[in-house]
């Protein structure tokens, strides 16, 4: 029932007269179950935004895959690298934007390419300038959120991470370890089976048993998905329990629709047969779809607001007291823009702040004491 | 003024059947009898199918990762050669079939000089064969393990050419006789199949990079009319498999999928007929021809100007080339 409607009813209960026993019963009723719809209504109203990274070598069907999950061609005018200048080629970040409007919900949706990455024949370190700029996100969002002016903060951390694995290996490479052990602490990292069409229903079997295992063995600790509450149905918690099962996600993108089984579906086409990226039995990509974006896109910003970016957070509080605690100076752990030379009422006002400041340090100082003690 | 006169003839009509042609049958019998021996090593990352594409060449299980059922496949640390040796036989006619496996190569994080270890064993194989070619006492076969053919495994990513794969072909091109080819190409269309190998051999062009056939070896018109086709169509698109299906009540090799079976044999599915008729059936005698006529005396010339010395002293006192230099200690070459 919509939110307007049901208030409305309530208060018309309230108002009119009527019999002592239901009076009774409306008087337990308070209302605020409406809650959630009218969080609703505003977020529908501002919109959301989301930011995914996609990392992985070249030619593991990256951007067929993104164009593939959000419906749209972010990469008409991409020109590919020959040989010759690869070789001199290093890793770089590319943003794509772009705004998606679906039944009147608005989402600016975010892409973090990494080209470069893993393409080099020497490839020590390639995950540097990745992890250079999630903390670059999560250094911006910090300042912005310890300043003073906090109404329009921009939200640019990197909310999930979707790690390209190829399907030729037998298992996880060194690189393949390396990358996801760097980022682990700092980002949601879903790996995936790229390129699934390679494989037999039996061999993706064993590469998902082995990837599974050599994750739990180098000590992984890729995206979780939340525990089930146990007053779902049995229908939810047996979907659950599938999806966690069937990771890594084995997928398949294209960029071409095809004619199968009477229908026009996105797919591709061989001579031995045609490949339905949205048929379950195929590929795992209607289950990564759903996941990321109709079930688990609000937990994962969450996960990064709750964990990675508090993790940063507190990394950063303490390198900057223990440097305090070095140097002994009264300098403000957050940082301020500098002021221009004031005025008698200006600076009345810097007064103000400054004890404001004071009184926030004083509240991180306490707030660190507490994670001493909790250590 | 000369005292001898020369008559040449363009061509004489036989008026009877001498029996030349027998000659051609005298041959092949001994062909049959001596056999015939052909050391092939492929390279590529793990996982790319290396082994059972050579097991699917030769219909049968030659490949190291077929003999040694109990290792593991775990990424070794350096690039390790391993070589494995059967005689297969078929009509009467024996092969020593000698496969040469690489892994290691490329799976690092670093992959810097990863092909050294490979160079070496190529130029070791040519040393340890003039060094039997130039004693004084030579056997009357002298044994040839010199590699015939490489094949070199190409990842399908269907974009281009990536620079350990350029690396790795500039070197080794100029010492043996590459076939590079695009493995588990299962996962491209037709058309991106196209487009990729197109790439693939503007890459090779812009690097100077010659697989084999090479362009400068072809012997007569007729030789090149049937190369120039292969060279337009490399690099060949290969699915490998050991496992048969039911297709239209016929048992053939493929792979069976949710949307399809891919029969490895079909030429309309990919191009692994082509390449095995490349290797096998018409290009095999080609391989060691031009192995034993152009890489090995490439070898050998730069190997006599080097060392300077005369041909006795050889044996004695040098070392093989390792990227073109030669060293002055006594060495063993070992697989």
């Amino acid at each position: 029932m919509d939110a307007i409607m049901l208030q409305e009813k309530l208060v018309e209960r309230l108002l009119c007269p009527r019999v002592r026993t239901a009076r009774q019963k409306e008087k337990q009723y308070v209302g605020f179950a409406t809650l959630p719809n009218q969080v609703h209504r505003k977020s529908v109203k501002k919109g959301f935004d989301f930011t995914l990274m996609v990392a992985g070598e070249s030619g593991m069907g990256k951007s067929t895959l993104v164009n593939s999950l959000f419906l749209t061609d972010l990469y008409k005018d991409r020109k590919l690298l020959n040989a010759e200048e690869r070789i001199n080629q290093t890793v770089e970040i590319i943003k794509h934007t772009v705004d998606i409007e679906e039944k009147g919900v608005k989402l600016k949706l975010t892409i973090v390419d990494t080209p470069g990455f893993g393409d080099a024949v020497n490839n020590n370190e390639c995950w540097k300038p990745i992890t250079d700029y999630i903390d670059q996100q999560f250094e911006q969002y910090f300042r912005d959120e310890s300043g003073l002016n906090r109404k329009n903060i921009q939200d640019n951390r990197v909310h999930c991470c979707l790690y390209f694995i190829p399907p030729f290996g037998h298992g996880l490479r060194p690189v393949d370890v390396e990358f996801m052990k760097a980022l682990h602490e700092k980002v949601n990292i879903i790996p995936l089976i790229a390129k699934a069409d390679c494989l037999t229903p039996n061999e993706i079997k064993k590469l998902k048993d082995r990837i599974r295992e050599e994750i739990d063995k180098f000590g992984i600790k890729v995206y979780q998905f939340p525990e089930c509450d146990s007053d779902e149905d049995e229908e939810f918690k047996q979907l659950d329990k599938e999806l966690k099962e069937c990771t890594p996600f084995a997928v398949i993108g294209s960029n071409t629709v095809v004619e199968a089984r009477g229908q026009r579906v996105r797919g591709r086409l061989y001579p031995w047969g045609i490949v339905e990226v949205e048929n379950q039995s195929h590929c795992d990509f209607v289950k990564l779809r759903n996941m990321l974006i109709r079930s688990h896109m609000h937990d994962l910003k969450d996960v990064t607001c709750d964990v990675h970016y508090e993790n940063y957070r507190a990394q950063c509080i303490q390198e900057m007291t223990s440097k305090l605690a070095q140097d002994n100076r009264m300098e403000s752990p957050i940082p301020i823009l500098p002021l221009s030379t004031p005025d008698a009422e200006t600076e009345k006002l810097i007064k103000m702040k400054d004890e404001e400041l004071k009184r926030m340090q004083e509240m991180l100082n306490k707030m660190q004491q507490q994670m001493h003690d909790k250590d | 003024a000369d005292d001898c006169v020369i008559i040449a003839f363009e061509s004489t009509d036989l008026f009877g059947y001498v029996g030349i042609e027998a000659v051609l049958d005298q041959m092949r019998r001994k062909t049959m009898k001596v056999g015939l021996e052909f050391n092939i090593m492929v390279v590529g990352q793990s996982g790319l199918g290396k082994s059972t594409l050579v097991n699917t060449l030769f219909k049968s299980k030659v490949s190291r990762k077929s003999c040694t059922p109990n290792c593991e496949e775990k990424i070794s640390k350096t690039v390790k050669l391993h070589s494995v040796s059967h005689v297969i036989e078929e009509k009467g006619m024996k092969m020593k079939l000698t496969v040469i496996d690489t892994p290691g190569f490329g799976d690092q994080i670093n992959n810097e000089n990863c092909w050294e270890p490979i160079v070496k064993h190529i130029n070791e194989q040519y040393e340890k064969y003039l060094r039997e070619e130039l004693h004084i006492n030579r056997k009357r076969r002298i044994p040839d393990s010199r590699v015939h053919c490489c094949i070199y495994f190409l990842p399908a990513t269907g974009h281009r050419l990536r620079p350990i794969d350029v690396e790795f072909m500039k070197r080794v091109g100029k010492i043996v006789s590459i076939v590079p080819v695009i493995a588990k190409a299962d996962t491209l269309t037709i058309e991106e199949r196209q487009e990729f190998k197109e790439r693939i051999r503007q890459d090779l062009a812009a690097n100077g990079i010659r697989v084999y056939p090479q362009k400068e070896y072809d012997d007569d018109p007729e030789e090149r009319i049937l190369n120039d086709r292969i060279r337009e169509s490399i690099p060949f698109a290969v699915v490998g498999t050991d496992k048969e299906h039911q297709v239209n009540g016929n048992k053939v090799l493929g792979r069976k999928t949710k949307w399809g079976i891919i029969e490895v044999e079909n030429v309309a599915h990919c191009e692994f007929a082509n390449l095995r008729d490349l290797l096998i059936r018409s290009h095999l005698q080609d391989l060691k021809d031009v192995t034993h006529n152009i890489h090995y005396e490439t070898y050998r010339v730069r190997r006599l100007n080097e060392s300077n010395m005369n041909f006795s002293e050889l044996g004695l006192s040098a070392r093989p080339l390792e990227n073109g230099t030669a060293d002055t200690s006594e060495s063993e070459s070992h697989l």
